[in-house]
């Protein structure tokens, strides 16, 4: 699959203007609010006709200003899941389900898939966040689209309601090949579970590439990268210490721990390291409550334009950014190809179970 | 309370006027009403006054517009004779038409109160799930609505039965053809030693209008139940 899309709209003052190009796997848009990320969402699916521009899915033109097409949403095929599920209120759980769909052949694996098989007869207003949450997801995929669009899905839930959820999209993901464009502006999210991600900022698009890229600062400038600046990188899960609430990940040669025991022995998982919890020494500390310490070799340095620096790092071929003081790389006469010490506490690890 | 022969006449002549107008309007008030609540056109501004001139005409207005258009020699009156051999002057069937248009702005306004509380967003989802205009109206717009509908329906059945002036110019006060209770009342009150059954049907009146209060109010909060699950 391909999704073409370039458009302008303005409200009042506010403009926006993209040009994307988006390919299969999670693409997230990122961005503060009103940077025009949900803007774009319902221009693609079509619950908003742009000023001027031209949408199209492999061959088939959704939007075409020029030419005057504007495929109506319900003929686009473009499934979508909102900040707030949309629920049908006067119907049960399992109508909302099969809205979309032919048929009810569909529910029961999907009501596994999302665990809702306990749910079916109830309606909307009995449902938690969470729950309702997955419904809408449910009856989105059951209208079996050839894309899913998230507008912000987590941001009305609290943090319980979204761990919760955020493993049923982690499926999604590994188990189907539909694209998903993720709306979001938290981080972590994207982290989590994008392959690829789309900047935007005030109604624009200020980098479009592979989410690790980005977080790396490839691309960005000095205002974002420092904003964003942190490693992205899968590990596999080598052991648990169930005493101390610890689970054992192995990155390059050293072991990396991170809070809680999570996932099973084997398992990979995404993590994000901040550039700011990342510390660097030039000897080995002894004596340090930090329980993860790594030897790396710097690879470049990227001084700011006010007080930070950005280090790049290298673990055992593996990539790590570390955002420090300019008078730190002056003090510790940091040079590129230096062989030091980082230390990230492990607090600081966004886990993806 | 016993009514005379006559005076039940009157009440089930009434019944039929008021019943028929309100049931042959509302399909059309649903539909004015959601185009006022949903769309954007040119010309809505005097749709939506044209809608609401018999609240604001004295009736007596309306009748005799009525009366031109729809009369033995009027052009919508000759052409539904001709087409339909349907003749509305002086007949129940006009006192009907008289209803309905008195009656319409009220049902109107009570539905489009309703239509527009129905998120606009529910309406967004179901498109994204494939759901064409008509479908999004019938099992998204139209179901979230029926409280507003069932009251809008009361509201306008109340109405169409409590007609006077319009009724009285359009199709006048003809005994077992056009007298119904309000104007019935008004003969009734005009001959000396006539108020017991001026006052037997304005009991009458009374009851059948709290009873369709207490219906739509029952009616409604079911209905409101079901919506909101």
């Amino acid at each position: 699959m391909s999704l073409h899309i370039a458009f302008t709209h303005s409200f009042g003052k506010a403009s926006v203007e993209m040009e994307a190009d988006l390919g299969p796997g999670v693409t997230a848009f990122f961005g503060p609010s009103g940077a025009g990320k949900s803007t774009a969402l319902n221009v693609i699916a079509g619950l908003l006709r742009p000023k001027s521009g031209r949408v199209t899915f492999g061959d088939r033109v959704l939007f075409d200003s020029a030419s005057g097409v504007h495929v109506p949403p319900s003929k686009r095929r473009i499934g979508m899941v909102f900040q707030e599920a949309r629920l049908f209120p006067h119907m049960t759980v399992e109508r909302n389900l099969t809205y979309g769909a032919p048929n009810k052949d569909g529910v029961p694996d999907m009501a596994a898939l999302l665990g809702l098989e306990g749910l079916l007869t109830r309606q909307p207003a009995t449902l938690s966040g969470g729950e309702a949450q997955r419904v809408a997801l449910g009856r989105a995929l059951l209208s079996k689209p050839d894309i899913l669009l998230m507008d912000e899905p987590l941001s009305a839930l609290d943090q319980a309601r979204k761990e919760e959820l955020l493993p049923y999209f982690e499926r999604l993901r590994d188990q189907s090949n539909l694209p998903i464009i993720y709306v979001s502006h938290a981080m972590d999210e994207v982290a989590r579970l994008a392959d690829r991600m789309l900047l935007m900022e005030q109604g624009r698009v200020i980098a479009n590439g592979p989410v690790d890229r980005i977080f790396a600062g490839e691309g960005l400038d000095q205002r974002h990268s420092r904003k964003l600046a942190s490693t992205i990188f899968a590990a596999k899960v080598t052991g648990h210490a169930p005493e101390d609430h610890l689970t054992e990940l192995r990155f390059g040669a050293t072991p990396l721990w991170i809070p809680g025991v999570v996932g099973t022995l084997g398992q990979e998982m995404r993590l994000r390291i901040d550039a700011r919890d990342v510390m660097l020494m030039t000897t080995k500390p002894e004596g340090t409550s930090a329980l993860n310490i790594l030897p790396v070799t710097i690879t470049e340095i990227r001084p700011g334009p006010s007080t930070g620096a950005l280090v790049a790092l290298d673990h055992d071929g593996s990539p790590l950014m570390a955002r420090i003081t300019k008078r730190s790389v002056r003090n510790l006469n940091l040079q590129v190809g230096d062989h030091v010490f980082a230390m990230v506490k492990s607090m600081s690890v966004a886990r993806d179970g | 309370m016993i009514l005379g022969a006559a005076e039940w006449a009157i009440v089930g002549l009434s019944l039929k006027i008021a019943l028929w107008a309100v049931i042959l309007s509302l399909p059309f008030a649903i539909w004015i009403a959601t185009i006022l609540a949903r769309r954007d056109f040119r010309g809505k501004g005097a749709l939506n006054i044209l809608v609401h001139l018999p609240l604001v005409l004295p009736p007596v207005v309306t009748g005799y517009v009525l009366l031109v258009l729809f009369g033995r020699t009027g052009p919508l009156g000759q052409a539904l004779d001709w087409a339909l051999g349907v003749s509305l002057a002086f007949r129940w069937t006009g006192a009907a038409l008289a209803a309905a248009i008195m009656a319409f702005p009220l049902m109107v306004r009570a539905i489009r109160l309703a239509v527009e509380a129905v998120d606009p967003k529910l309406e967004d989802a179901a498109a994204t799930l494939g759901a064409s205009r008509l479908r999004v109206f019938l099992t998204i717009t139209l179901p979230l609505s029926l409280p507003g509908i069932a009251a809008g329906f009361v509201l306008g059945f109340a109405k169409a039965l409590g007609e006077f002036g319009a009724t009285i110019t359009f199709v006048s006060n003809i005994p077992g053809q056009t007298q119904t209770i309000p104007t019935a009342i008004y003969a009734f009150l005009q001959v000396p030693g006539q108020e017991g059954a001026a006052t037997r049907l304005i009991l009458f009146s009374v009851a059948i209008s709290a009873l369709a209060l207490i219906l739509s109010e029952a009616l409604s909060a079911r209905m409101r139940r079901k919506v909101q699950g």
